[in-house]
């Protein structure tokens, strides 16, 4: 994706983290200008409109041109001309259709994909490093890393022991089920596979966007502040675990668990909530045990 | 910035749908307890229409609003945002309507 305008240009950077290249030569070319007046030329201008023939029969018949006046914005003149269609369907259809798609692989290999989700910072990456070094031994672990840039992350959890693959998104704020879809494509994990997708560090865009996993789990610490559920409503609504993280650090900053857990519950009332430190290690079971019922 | 996803979708699925005719007007819906900005959406839907069928198309926005069941009261009552609370103190409540992001229509030409 474009980073100057957000326009579609090449689309994210799918890489495999190997264990000693560092190859820079993913094709980020931008070989389009920023006049505007090139981004869409790749996108389908339905050459395949053949295919529709069916259902517009009848207004073939148009003699005048619309391209002498395309540009004019006067509404008045195009009464007869137009016709209407009632679509009604979902904006994200296409999304939610991959997503699907992406969960049938997924189920048909016995693979369990949990989104993860958070604001940056949060201890996501530390929390998952910690996972795959204590839980490696029930069963094979993958991971795919979404960042707007870098494989830093991905590198990190590849020292950890496991595969990855990092999805660098650009100027995109989210992972969307397209995305993922490329990913398990790259990644190829194992039947029976437990597969973590962490999500780019945001607390608004991901929550819109299904990518075909079992559950969402959000990742708050307390460093972040109690009312962080009410603040990003929507990122919580859409979860089924809220990991509150770092509680190493609640003797140094002024964090109200209970109220937190009140907040999340008010915007969500089933949703299920854990305590941890992913440094230090306490109330991680309770995490493992979530995991392994999920 | 998910608005510029979002209405990108909203783009593909309508060019996709008039097959080569000029599009007119989009009629979508996005409801008020969606975390999408119906003012991001148009100025992205200029930029993403370009050099479309779509281009210079009107995008016309209606934001039903947030409503709630109580499962407790029995009472219909609105929701500003997404904290579910009933006034009668119930938190068992049920989203009506608010959460739709749908396209209805289109007019071509």
């Amino acid at each position: 994706m474009c980073a100057t305008c957000g326009c579609g240009g090449d689309g994210p950077v799918v890489t495999v983290a190997h264990d000693h290249d560092h190859d820079h030569d993913h094709d980020h070319d931008h070989d389009h200008e920023h006049g505007h007046d090139h981004v869409h030329d790749h996108r389908p201008q339905h050459s395949h409109v053949h295919e529709h023939e069916h259902d517009h029969d009848h207004s073939h018949g148009n003699e005048h041109s619309h391209d002498e006046h395309s540009h004019d914005h006067a509404d008045d003149d195009r009464a007869s001309a137009t016709e209407t269609i009632t679509l009604e369907q979902k904006v994200l259809a296409k999304n939610d259709l991959l997503a699907e798609r992406n969960r049938g692989w997924l189920a048909g290999r016995n693979i369990l994909a949990l989104n993860m989700m958070s604001s940056p910072g949060s201890g996501k990456t530390t929390l998952l490093e910690r996972t795959i070094r204590e839980m490696s031994g029930e069963r094979p672990i993958a991971v795919i890393e979404g960042d707007q840039e870098t494989m830093l992350d991905a590198d990190r959890i590849k020292a950890a022991g496991c595969s990855v693959v990092q999805v660098n998104t650009g100027a995109g704020c989210h992972l969307d089920a397209d995305m993922m879809a490329k990913a398990l494509d790259a990644l190829d994990p194992a039947f029976g596979s437990l597969l973590f997708v962490e999500n780019v560090g945001n607390l608004v865009c991901p929550a819109l966007f299904d990518l075909g996993e079992k559950a969402r789990v959000v990742v708050i610490s307390v460093t972040e502040g109690t009312d962080k559920p009410l603040k990003y409503p929507h990122m919580f609504a859409a979860a089924d675990l809220v990991v509150i993280n770092k509680i190493d650090l609640l003797p140094y900053v002024d964090f109200d668990t209970e109220m937190c857990e009140k907040y999340a519950r008010s915007i969500n009332p089933g949703l299920s909530l854990l305590s941890v430190s992913a440094t230090t290690g306490e109330g991680i079971d309770a995490w493992y045990a979530w995991v392994t019922k999920c | 910035m998910h608005e510029m996803s979002i209405t990108q979708s909203v783009v593909d699925a309508v060019c996709e749908h008039a097959a080569g005719r000029r599009v007119r007007e989009v009629k979508i819906q996005v409801g008020a307890l969606c975390a999408v900005v119906p003012d991001s959406m148009q100025f992205c839907f200029e930029l993403v229409t370009e050099g479309t069928l779509m281009e210079g198309a009107r995008l016309d926005i209606e934001q039903p609003p947030g409503k709630a069941s109580c499962r407790a009261c029995g009472r219909d009552f609105t929701l500003t945002d997404l904290i579910l609370l009933c006034p009668c103190g119930s938190a068992d409540v049920e989203i009506l309507s608010g959460r739709e992001l749908r396209i209805m229509s289109m007019e071509v030409s």
